[in-house]
């Protein structure tokens, strides 16, 4: 199959009021593309979700985003911490947040089960002191 | 119910697009969580909350919503109102908390949604 339409974007560790700005611009895309608003609310709360990971958890990182004929697939990787016991932190309610992150609105320990329940396939990959890499596939063809 | 029912019920005052008064709203959401909100699947929604920063709008967003209840006469930043601007989300401000805006909008008739 050929290349899809591909997308990268930088995400600012620094600025939590910038934070979900790669999101709104894919969510732009995907309508322009023509997507149908289910896709395309599924893709962009799954990558909203990580990339406030990102930038709440890991000090900011990086999304890819490749759109093919059949699947949108999102890249969001960090150099981050690290997720030491990933089981546990899909478990929904689980989260390390901050009271200062949680006043300003995350920490309820949903992102993660959230990015699951809204995209076809999701691998967590991350080791401890290195970092994260998150691949989610949503599947265009219902 | 239509966003201007909201706006009376609540005796809220809008901050913008006014214009958008018209929309229809068919479910509500109440939280100061936004991963709460995004667990939901909800069409033409309202958000109720007290947290007030630019998240909160693009939680909106991200959820297609088409207004956010400001509760406790919290007021949105004109960075908010400016991001809502772009996606034609009214938002407004009321006095009253989240807790009766919520008991309000239920009793006549708007109902919550279903996780997906
Ligand atoms: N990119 C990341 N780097 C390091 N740790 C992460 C990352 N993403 C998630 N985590 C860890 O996994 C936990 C659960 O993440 P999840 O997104 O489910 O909840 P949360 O971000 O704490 O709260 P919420 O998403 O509900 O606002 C986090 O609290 C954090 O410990
Ligand atoms: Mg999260």
């Amino acid at each position: 199959m050929s290349d899809g339409v591909k997308f990268h974007y930088d995400v600012d560790g620094e600025d939590f009021t910038s934070a979900g700005r790669a999101s709104v611009m894919v969510k732009k895309t995907l309508r322009e593309l023509g997507l149908s608003p289910e896709i395309i609310r599924k893709v962009s709360v799954a990558m909203y979700e990580g990339e406030i990971n990102m930038v709440i958890h890991a000090g900011g990182g990086c999304a890819d985003v490749e759109i093919t004929e059949n699947k949108v697939i999102i890249v969001l990787s960090d150099h981050g911490p690290g997720i030491a016991d990933v089981s546990l932190a899909m478990q929904e309610g689980y989260s390390t947040a901050s009271d200062q992150v949680r006043s300003l609105g995350f920490g309820a320990g949903m992102g993660l089960p959230n990015m699951k329940r809204y995209t076809d396939d999701m691998v967590i990959e991350s080791e401890v002191g290195k970092g994260t890499t998150i691949t989610m596939t949503v599947n265009i063809n219902a | 119910m239509k966003i201007v029912t909201i706006k009376e019920l609540l005796s809220a005052t809008v901050l913008c697009n006014e214009d958008c008064l018209g929309k229809h709203v068919y479910s509500a959401s109440c939280s100061d969580m936004m991963s709460d909100v995004l667990a939901y699947q909800k069409e033409q929604a309202v958000l109720v909350t007290h947290l007030v920063n630019a998240q909160v709008v693009r939680t909106a967003e991200m959820m297609d919503m088409v207004c956010v209840v400001f509760a406790n006469g919290k007021k949105p930043t004109p960075e908010m109102i400016e991001l809502a601007n772009d996606n034609e989300m009214v938002l407004m401000s009321t006095d009253l908390s989240a807790y009766e805006s919520c008991g309000i909008l239920f009793g006549n008739g708007l109902k919550g949604g279903h996780k997906e």
